[in-house]
């Protein structure tokens, strides 16, 4: 799972490990490597690890095993205000008692830089995030979102080549922060900075990233692009943790090359393609995403598998119809479909048969 | 529906009434409901706080005495120039053998003694011994009384005397303020007291003094334990807490008396250093009944109530801001310095002013281990409240003391800002 770690990456997890209490690891042989410029999600759920390798990055935890290198430079015994790291935190930690200009002020007055630069700086930061006439007001003037903005802005003032995020963005509510979700992808790709971000909602992950790094257990399940992640996920943790997903379980009865036939624990059979299977009698998870899910024959290969189901409920969107179906037992099979004048709108209690396409469905681990 | 939104002027209820009428009845039960909850202790705190201190208050200016026990002379005294050096003249003296005859009659002749001899030592043996032959004057027959009653005691021939009585018959004296600031009527209006006898300016300065250094002690001490508190673990804390409150377990008189055996010259510090060798046996260190003692045991005393405001604020302080900081590029002292530190001047202000009031008006511990170097104004008011009983003096010291309270109350809103206070 882990990639090979090459050192040509700007910032490299070479076999890191981290454990608090010298029992358990929190985090276990984490291997990556971030190229210069790139924006990097680390997506999971709480307690996965993610928000403390940002920590050891930021040199707030230290590793217990292995190295952390910024530039080619190994990090680990350089204190965190030595690193020159820029960093926004979840609940941005402006320094109450000091205006918006004396926040932005700060990094470059301990760097010893005139009044002229620093000035030219600070107006220069906060117009990149319009905050430009703000500069007298204190934190507690200003909205959550405006916060966010000088947040960005103080990270940023001292031109830092690393900038991490951790979870900017959760306090904000939901427009807000889709808003603010393109503000930061733009700048961080105009001012070609390297990002890592932490968060746990893998819709920001999605949208946001050049590549996400999906954190369970210690460990980067799958490192991929965003579509990659979504569409080919390696192993069931992503599938489920990642969009919505169809889960049927059974065991692989046929593989030959890119497909293979899962017979299901009722007895029916389904198509799929081989992912972490490697022979027949495995027991595996088949992973399909709800808008992969055909109801109409005519769109199916000819002599594709399909699987009885039973329409539990239809629950209309707007944009889709979203439609709950009982399949082998499993009564939390959702369909999506797009509002088209030629969809049939499906009723409860109605039976249809569903199928799909092998490459859409992946047979992952159990 | 229409007659109600249509019609200009006040707007009305359902029924008719002003709606403004309307919702003060239906606010006035509650408000009333509200008052009779804390009644008790609004009454408890008029009873046992209010009126006290307006009495005691009242009593720093109050003199009636003497005109209600001299009240011929007193009018009788009205037009006497005491500037001129005579005497009175006779009706003067005619006045105050009637006044004396009645108050020895009603024993009240001692009391305006003792009152004047506040302010002219002396006086009250002029009255007392006076007193005693005033139940046999025969005001119709008797006489002349300027020779009679210099007869009696020749402090009467002094004109010194008549001047005290004549200054102190009004009924409202600024007597006791004069004297607690280390001054006196005299015959040219208020001077100040000779050197010799002054006491209190002196005692207030150091009072104030000590107070501030208890204050400044109580801060470096409590700062860190504060911080520590704040960010240690919760079950740890929890523990480290209750530590710090462990004192306001104990009564405040052993923890005092502690320090006396701790610190006497027989005592466990002086031992432990005679025995390590660092103090000569025959020179063992004076630190206690002097001010060090004083401030050592105050600061220990004190110390809860500086620690609780700081720990209230700091942890309310994300520990963010320092992570902050330092990935801006902040140094750990930079950090604290300009980041922390400002966060924590609230609670530092709470427990100062707490610190600082308390100290300024403490009086169990100066007077168990004060001596006489390190006694606060307060003793002095107990003095003056229970042994010498001049009340009035002890009122007036009283109130300045509130008024120096007030006053610094006052500056540190000016500076600081009283909103930048937190005590949780």
């Amino acid at each position: 799972m882990a990639e090979a770690v090459t050192d040509d990456g700007f910032v490299v997890f070479d076999r890191v490990q981290k454990s608090y209490d010298g029992e358990t690891l929190v985090v276990k042989d984490l291997n990556l490597s971030i190229a210069k410029g790139e924006f990097l999600t680390m997506l999971g759920p709480s307690g996965s690890g993610k928000t403390t390798c940002l920590m050891m990055l930021a040199g707030f935890e230290t590793a217990t095993h292995g190295d952390i290198r910024l530039g080619g430079q190994p990090i680990n015994n350089i204190p965190p205000h030595k690193r020159g790291i820029g960093m926004v935190f979840q609940n941005y930690a402006l320094f109450p008692h000091m205006t918006i200009a004396e926040n932005l002020a700060f990094p470059l007055e301990v760097r010893k830089m005139g009044k002229s630069e620093r000035e030219e700086k600070i107006k220069r930061a906060l117009d990149m995030v319009e905050m430009g006439s703000f500069g007298g007001r204190r934190p507690s003037q200003l909205s959550g979102g405006q916060q966010q903005r000088v947040a960005l802005a103080r990270a940023l003032v001292f031109e830092p080549e690393l900038v991490l995020m951790d979870e900017p963005l959760g306090a904000l509510d939901k427009q807000l922060r889709e808003k603010m979700q393109f503000e930061i992808t733009d700048l961080a790709h105009n001012l070609g900075i390297t990002t890592v971000y932490v968060t746990h909602d893998q819709t920001e992950a999605l949208t946001m990233s050049d590549n996400v790094a999906v954190f369970d257990d210690g460990r980067i399940q799958q490192l991929a692009p965003p579509d990659l992640l979504y569409e080919k996920p390696e192993n069931s943790f992503v599938a489920q943790f990642i969009g919505e997903n169809n889960t049927l379980e059974g065991v692989v009865t046929e593989i030959a090359g890119d497909t293979c036939v899962v017979r299901l624990d009722d007895g029916e059979e389904l198509d799929a393609t081989p992912i972490n299977v490697s022979k027949v009698g495995e027991r595996t998870k088949v992973s399909i995403r709800p808008e992969r899910v055909e109801y109409n024959k005519e769109r199916l290969q000819e002599g594709a598998h399909t699987l009885k189901a039973e329409v539990l409920e239809f629950i209309y969107m707007g944009d889709i119809f979203r439609t709950r179906l009982r399949v082998a037992g499993n009564d939390e099979f959702i369909i999506k479909t797009r509002n088209a004048p030629d969809v049939e709108r499906l009723k409860p209690g109605q039976q249809i048969e569903i199928g799909w396409l092998p490459q859409d469905c992946r047979a992952l681990d159990a | 529906m229409s007659d109600m939104t249509d019609t200009g002027g006040p707007v009305l209820a359902a029924d008719g009434t002003p709606l403004k009428r309307s919702l003060a009845r239906a606010l006035r039960r509650q408000k009333m409901r509200a008052l009779m909850l804390i009644a008790p202790l609004l009454l408890f705190i008029l009873i046992s706080f209010i009126l006290p201190v307006a009495d005691m208050l009242y009593r720093s200016v109050q003199n009636g005495i003497v005109t209600e026990t001299l009240p011929r002379s007193v009018v009788a005294l009205a037009d006497w120039d005491a500037k001129s050096g005579d005497l009175p003249s006779e009706a003067v003296f005619a006045a105050m053998a009637a006044d004396l005859k009645e108050a020895a009659a009603a024993k009240t002749h001692t009391k305006v003694g003792t009152r004047l001899n506040y302010e002219n030592p002396g006086i009250s043996s002029l009255f007392r011994k006076t007193g005693r032959k005033a139940k046999k004057f025969d005001l119709e027959n008797g006489g002349p009384w300027k020779e009679a009653l210099i007869d009696i005691n020749e402090g009467w021939g002094e004109p010194d005397n008549w001047r005290t009585i004549q200054t102190y018959s009004p009924p409202v004296t600024a007597g006791y303020f004069l004297n607690a600031v280390d001054m006196r009527v005299g015959p040219d209006g208020a001077e100040a007291r000779p050197e010799s006898e002054q006491i209190y300016m002196n005692l207030l300065k150091r009072t104030l003094w000590m107070s501030l250094t208890i204050t400044v002690c109580c801060i470096l001490l409590a700062y860190p334990v504060a911080w520590i508190l704040a960010n240690l673990p919760m079950r740890q804390a929890n523990m480290l807490m209750i530590l710090v409150l462990l004192p306001f377990w104990t009564s405040l008189l052993v923890r005092t008396s502690a320090w006396k055996i701790l610190l006497q010259q027989q005592g466990v510090i002086n031992d432990i250093l005679v025995w390590i060798g660092l103090v000569d046996d025959s020179a063992r260190l004076v630190i206690i009944n002097n001010q060090f003692g004083t401030i050592v045991a105050m600061t220990h005393i004190l110390l809860p109530f500086m620690i609780l405001p700081m720990y209230s604020v700091m942890q309310t302080i994300p520990p963010t801001y320092l992570r902050a900081a330092k990935s801006l590029g902040a140094t750990d002292w930079t950090a604290f310095w300009r980041v922390y530190f400002p966060q924590t001047v609230p609670g530092i202000g709470a427990g100062s002013i707490l610190v600082f009031i308390l100290a300024i008006g403490y009086y169990i511990t100066p007077a168990l281990v004060g001596g006489t170097k390190g006694t606060f104004i307060s003793n002095q008011i107990a003095f003056h409240i229970s042994s010498s009983l001049n009340w009035g003096l002890a009122s007036a010291l009283g109130a300045i003391l509130l008024a120096v309270v007030l006053v610094l109350y006052w500056a540190y809103d000016k500076i600081v800002g009283i909103d930048n206070v937190k005590l949780g």
